[in-house]
């Protein structure tokens, strides 16, 4: 059986359980803790060492979804994580415009850690307050060679179009041999 | 009684809350991660401050201020090697090489900046001697520590927003190819200029800093101006070894090629 794994990363509270849950086939192995710094509590867990999600490609291929923990203090497992990682996906809240300079920060050291392709999701685009991408990228300094997709992390259809981006993003390196 | 602990519990803004509050007099001696600062305090006022190894003999503090030129500073510092601070600014003042004034913000600047120094300090031991006196002959001053603690945390508060933004000095810099980005048309100042002239992907920034005779503040801000503006983006320096790679069950190109189409083919299908 062969296996490929992409890693999905961001700050707290950016929506990188829901998206990794939202495509899984299996239930999430989510680890999970109840949130102890009143500073983080908008939700009520945050994930401490890894969400892990599967898409089975066919009898011969699976993809693994990894998902990071957001709080800094856990940081400590990135670096584990994006162990031999095909591709990332960082999550950014539109509508917590405070996170931004984590993601972007988040995005570096990812970068740091492995030179494959990325995407970065703008998620909650569904939401009123959620900032437009346009806006997002400048604030971001996103280069406009890396692709910045509008996303709602619960409707499938958008994590599929994540996921393809990025996939496309690697085929695309592959064609040009920088992969 | 002494005031023993690690700036990890105790920060050197509550300890100068502290010393300031309770107006103690004494010594507070700072083993920061790469110097050792020496600060004195007379009834919660700051008098006295010496970093680590630097020259704190009044004539260095005057030639770092600029009011004395290298040439004067050879002079004095040759003949009056038995002198104390407190003898040779008399003596200056009364030869009309400087003016008391001149004397006094000097030392002003030099006390208050290392004070500024060490509030980036977040790892290190201190340690406050009760009634422990600045060295003999040393000049004193009386500064008040309101101002300097609203102004180090600031300073502080600056210093974590750029660490967030810069968490290493392993990383270089290139010069981003974005339409629109360039440097001609950018007003720079000169310890701008000094930096970018050494942008290049070979130079980390801990090497550019070093060059350039900057502390990490310094070399923070001015990267992080020139990151803001787009002029610039963060790289992995040259050289250095790729940490991970991504892995494949196949080598060959084509191969993986197929398996990425594999993978966009199920992914549609979701």
């Amino acid at each position: 059986m062969q296996t490929v794994k992409m890693v999905v990363t961001g700050p707290f509270s950016s929506g990188k359980t829901e998206f990794i849950q939202t495509v899984s086939e299996i239930d999430v192995v989510a680890t999970e803790r109840k949130i102890s710094s009143e500073a983080e509590r908008i939700k009520e867990t945050t994930t401490v060492a890894m969400d892990f999600g599967r898409i089975t490609v066919d009898d011969n291929l699976v993809l693994y979804l990894f998902g990071t923990p957001g709080q800094k203090r856990f940081d400590f497992m990135w670096e584990i994580l994006s162990e031999g990682m095909l591709g990332f996906i960082v999550m950014v809240d539109s509508t917590r415009p405070e996170t931004f300079r984590e993601a972007r920060s988040i995005l570096e050291t990812f970068r740091a850690y492995a030179p494959t392709p990325y995407v970065v999701a703008a998620n909650k685009q569904d939401m009123d307050d959620a900032w437009s991408v346009d806006d997002m990228r400048i604030a971001l300094r996103l280069d406009p060679k890396i692709k910045l997709l509008p996303c709602v992390a619960l409707e499938k259809e958008e994590v599929k179009k994540v996921l393809l981006e990025l996939l496309y993003s690697i085929l695309a390196e592959m064609e040009a041999g920088t992969f | 009684m002494a005031l023993k602990g690690n700036l990890r519990d105790f920060s050197i803004n509550q300890l100068l809350n502290l010393i300031n509050l309770a107006q103690k007099t004494g010594t507070l001696i700072v083993e920061g991660p790469n110097d050792s600062a020496w600060v004195s305090f007379r009834d919660g006022k700051l008098a006295y401050s010496k970093m680590g190894a630097e020259d704190d003999a009044l004539v260095a503090v005057l030639h770092r201020a600029n009011k004395l030129t290298r040439a004067q500073y050879n002079t004095i510092k040759t003949r009056a090697t038995h002198m104390s601070d407190k003898e040779l600014g008399l003596l200056l003042i009364n030869a009309n090489y400087i003016s008391q004034e001149d004397i006094l913000s000097s030392l002003r600047t030099e006390f208050v900046g290392i004070l500024h120094r060490i509030f980036t300090w977040v790892e290190g031991l201190f340690n406050f001697e009760d009634e422990s006196p600045p060295p003999d002959g040393k000049i004193t001053l009386q500064i008040g520590l309101e101002n300097i603690i609203m102004d180090g945390s600031r300073r502080l508060r600056e210093w974590e927003q750029l660490q967030d933004e810069i968490p290493s000095l392993d990383i270089a810099l290139s010069f981003t190819d974005r339409p629109g980005a360039d440097l001609r048309n950018v007003n720079l100042s000169v310890e701008e200029w000094r930096v970018v002239s050494y942008i290049n992907p070979k130079n980390t920034l801990r090497q550019i800093a070093n060059t350039t005779k900057m502390n990490d503040l310094e070399i923070r801000k001015i990267v992080y101006g020139l990151l803001q503006a787009g002029l610039v983006e963060m790289v992995r320096p040259v050289g250095v070894v790729v940490p991970q790679k991504p892995v494949l069950p196949t080598a060959n190109t084509e191969e993986q090629k197929s398996l990425v189409n594999r993978l966009i083919t199920r992914i549609r299908s979701l």
